[in-house]
């Protein structure tokens, strides 16, 4: 069988034209698929970083929460009654808001401020300047060192702001798994400081972030929780509960359904329509090699060659140019929230596999009904 | 009393259904012996593509039957035949057939691959068969850059390498000027012809008449006249 396959090899690939032709579509297929799923990954990666960059297991929060941007306060006794749940190692407060910070030119920037919880400063952040200690200073903030810290001027430590009318050291630099969606730098610094700094309404604690003692008691938690009347989450639930939100309730995810279907379309217009007229123009070929006495599944496992090669060639080289774009992007524009995900990958690949299947579909069918006799006739 | 190479009895066979249905074949009964180049002559549409393929088992007959070295060839199942023609059956296509983006060898290796032959074995195999037709230094070359008559060449080269016993050709002289024809059928019988070998030719071309055993000649799909060839 090697050999009828390397003759459908050749006759693929010395039909450059042709062979360049469907690579072009299935390549290009390939790239809008995963660009635009990265661009999505990415981008839900950015709405949870908060989520991510505290890491804690569970998280209790009102029901009506649906991100991590739009909090909804709950109240003290929320925290103490986490506290007293079975199966609760351990619960704190954490505090999520923003704010307008005034820099030392005079400038206004948007800021989202982190408040850990002054005890235990649950969910630092990783320091590459500073000491954590100093957290508890006067005035004491930590800058995230991401795309976004140029935005407060390239702080260092020791830079003075303003938060609110109240002044605001860097004492340390951090850096986090992953930064925010919105395109605004982050602060960290007390849970009891935030509030202090920041006007609050009624309730003030955003999230209590809780610890169970095993992983079988994360049920019984959320038991307990929805007594109270509030939700227990655990982290990847949060983060699947933030993404449901930007695909259901925001058109994200129809505008990326389109565009996955579109980039399908593409993909399957040019390369099946290039692949069936190359099956077309070998049509007389392939009754000849019928007539010859080639079997019908010889010939089918050429052309189910000759478009599995083809598919695979153009799935790898979409997703190097994927990946070679979004990393060139990304020393341009470090902001730039595009992520690949195997899950992307899966996709394209079934994508992929797909346009290979329908365009195999017609020019099998083809070579099946050709007759020897018609080539005879000529 | 030479051997029968194919016996076809009764053969019948009709195209197109209701008013469009048409007879190509009409009860037509034949024997080609081994060492014989039996030529099929007549007007156009008189059934000779037609009874071609029926005697090599690329057309169905919807009546009589073909038996070629003592096999029913009619009665294997398609894989069966597939294989039958593989190794028993050598084509030469009026028009070719040949796969313009391979070498000429590997044309030529295209019936060894089938019989799953390895690839460089079957291209040098492929290689000695173009020496013997006369194409020592085109086996690199694609068949477009050929003449028809090195083409035809390649074609009759790729028929012959597997040793077929019966070759079919397709108006072989169709597509060439009146000498290369005549040479390429005076190559055949020269050098491929023999006592264990059929030759079927398909032809409307007189001039090379002379080197027939027999001539079958036919009209209405009917086998209206046999005559002795010219090298009888």
């Amino acid at each position: 069988m090697t050999g009828i396959l390397k003759v459908a090899y050749k006759l693929l690939v010395n039909d450059k034209a042709k062979f360049t032709a469907l690579l072009v579509g299935i390549t290009f297929a390939v790239f809008l698929i995963v660009q635009m799923d990265a661009m999505f990954a990415g981008s839900m990666k950015r709405a949870s970083a908060t989520v991510i960059n505290l890491g804690a297991s569970m998280w209790i929060m009102d029901p009506a929460v649906q991100t991590v941007a739009n909090t909804i306060g709950i109240p003290n006794y929320v925290l103490d009654a986490a506290r007293s749940m079975q199966g609760v190692s351990y619960a704190v407060p954490v505090y999520s808001g923003g704010a307008l910070v005034k820099l030392a030119d005079g400038t206004y920037q948007s800021v989202t401020i982190v408040g850990l919880d002054d005890t235990t400063l649950f969910g630092r952040p990783e320091l590459i300047a500073g000491k954590i200690e100093d957290i508890y200073a006067e005035n004491a903030f930590i800058v995230v060192k991401d795309p976004e810290f140029p935005k407060l001027g390239n702080p260092h430590v020791g830079t003075e702001f303003q938060v609110n009318d109240h002044r605001g050291v860097i004492v340390g630099i951090a850096r986090v798994a992953s930064s925010g969606l919105f395109g605004v730098p982050t602060l960290y610094t007390t849970y009891e400081r935030a509030l202090q700094y920041l006007p609050n309404p009624r309730f003030t604690i955003s999230y209590v972030l809780v610890q169970p003692k095993t992983p079988a008691d994360v049920n019984r938690i959320k038991e307990q929780a929805r007594a109270l009347g509030y939700l227990a989450v655990t982290k990847d639930e949060f983060i699947n509960r933030i993404t449901d939100f930007y695909i259901y309730q925001t058109g994200f995810g129809m505008n990326m359904l389109i565009m996955t279907v579109m980039s399908f379309i593409v993909g399957l217009s040019i390369s099946g329509q290039t692949f069936y007229t190359f099956v077309l123009e070998n049509l007389e070929k392939f009754g000849a090699l019928k007539a010859i006495g080639a079997k019908s599944h010889e010939l089918v496992f050429m052309i189910l060659f000759q478009t599995s090669f083809t598919a695979l060639l153009g799935y790898g080289l979409g997703i190097g140019l994927c990946a070679f774009l979004i990393t060139l992007a990304k020393r341009r524009l470090p902001d730039y929230a595009a992520l690949i995900t195997y899950g992307n990958l899966g996709l394209a690949f079934v994508m992929v596999v797909l346009i290979a299947a329908i365009s195999s579909y017609f020019g099998v069918r083809k070579v099946l009904r050709i007759e020897p006799f018609d080539i005879f006739r000529g | 009393m030479p051997t029968p190479a194919i016996i076809a009895t009764g053969v019948v066979k009709w195209f197109g259904e209701g008013e469009a249905r048409t007879q190509a074949l009409r009860d037509v009964s034949l024997d080609a012996y081994f060492g014989e180049i039996l030529y099929v002559v007549g007007p156009s549409g008189s059934g000779k593509t037609t009874l071609l393929s029926v005697l090599s088992g690329i057309l169905k007959p919807d009546a009589g039957g073909v038996s070629v070295e003592g096999t029913d060839i009619w009665n294997l199942s398609s894989d069966k035949l597939a294989d039958f023609r593989l190794n028993k059956i050598g084509f030469v296509f009026q028009d070719y057939h040949l796969f313009p983006r391979l070498t000429t060898a590997e044309n030529v290796a295209i019936p060894l691959i089938l019989r799953r032959k390895p690839w460089g074995a079957a291209v040098r195999e492929a290689t000695r068969y173009l020496e013997i037709v006369g194409l020592k230094g085109r086996a690199d070359l694609p068949p477009v850059k050929l003449s028809g008559g090195e083409q035809q060449r390649v074609a009759i080269a790729r028929a012959m390498v597997v040793q077929p016993d019966i070759l079919i050709m397709d108006e072989p002289t169709a597509s060439l000027d009146g000498d290369t024809g005549v040479a390429i059928v005076g190559f055949v019988k020269k050098n491929i012809l023999n006592e264990k070998r059929c030759i079927l030719i398909v032809t409307h071309d007189d001039r090379i008449s002379e080197f027939a055993t027999r001539i079958l000649k036919m009209q209405d799909g009917r086998i209206t006249e046999t005559a002795k060839g010219g090298s009888t």
